[in-house]
């Protein structure tokens, strides 16, 4: 989980795999206001298909995808995106999330309503991606080889090297 | 036709339920707890409640099922009891 798979079945199938789990995830996203799903899980599709090339390939080799440092700015980025759609219409006057209230010149008031209920999806879909991801690296931020046995590591104790052992086996 | 679906199905989420919380490897156990999410899911399309069983599948058996096996990769998989 936290190292490269060495099984080439695993690698392409995952690499495979993923990128149709996240285009599903972006329709999912796209299409919420007319069938079931949304925000929330197309997000949670997205982040399926980054913690599986995480599992894969390991952490160092999937930061391309969504990086370990980002995560948690990227998702205080989609929660400002959901409030602050709803917080502008206030601006105008009119009620909390009342997309129709926002003046855009040139377009009629059912399309504005339109793209601002797809403005708070893709807000909600990327807060709840990149939360997803950040909860599993930092379930994983410690590789069991590192983990010292038995809680904090003691600085009286001789340094003898942590046994070395894969704990999916018994 | 719609009933039988759906006493195999509640035969399946008992048979996992019964399964996650018998068996002494916590992989096992995870899996299980899995299957039965999925169960769950496949109920809630069959009852109707098409986004709540969207939810459950991807949530239940995409998400919280990988972090059950991070959380057994952190520790150990057998149990001590």
């Amino acid at each position: 989980m936290t190292h490269k798979s060495v099984s080439i079945i695993i690698l392409v199938a995952s690499r495979a795999l993923a990128r149709v789990i996240q285009l599903f995830g972006i329709y999912v996203i796209i299409h919420g206001h007319y069938s079931p799903g949304g925000g929330f899980q197309g997000g949670a599709l997205l982040a399926a298909g980054v913690i599986l090339m995480r599992m894969a390939y390991g952490r160092e080799a999937s930061q391309s995808e969504v990086s370990t440092g980002a995560a948690i700015p990227l998702a205080s980025i989609g929660a400002l995106l959901f409030a602050g759609t709803g917080l502008i219409t206030l601006a105008f006057g009119g009620h909390y999330m009342d997309y129709g209230a926002v003046p855009v010149p040139g377009i009629e008031e059912p399309i504005v309503r339109y793209y601002g209920i797809l403005l708070v999806e893709f807000g909600i879909g990327l807060a709840v991606m990149t939360v997803l991801v950040a909860i599993f690296d930092d379930m994983l931020s410690v590789p069991p080889e590192e983990r010292v046995e038995g809680g904090a590591p003691d600085e009286s104790s001789d340094p003898v090297p942590v046994e070395r052992r894969n704990p999916m086996t018994r | 036709m719609n009933w039988l679906v759906e006493i195999v199905l509640y035969l399946l989420l008992l048979t996992t339920a019964l399964l996650a919380l018998s068996v002494r490897d916590l992989l096992a156990g995870a899996a299980a707890a899995t299957a039965f999410t999925f169960t769950m899911a496949l109920l809630f399309i069959s009852m109707g409640a098409i986004d709540v069983g969207f939810t459950e599948a991807v949530v239940g058996a995409g998400i919280v099922g990988v972090y059950f096996f991070a959380a057994i990769y952190q520790t150990s998989r057998g149990t001590r009891d």
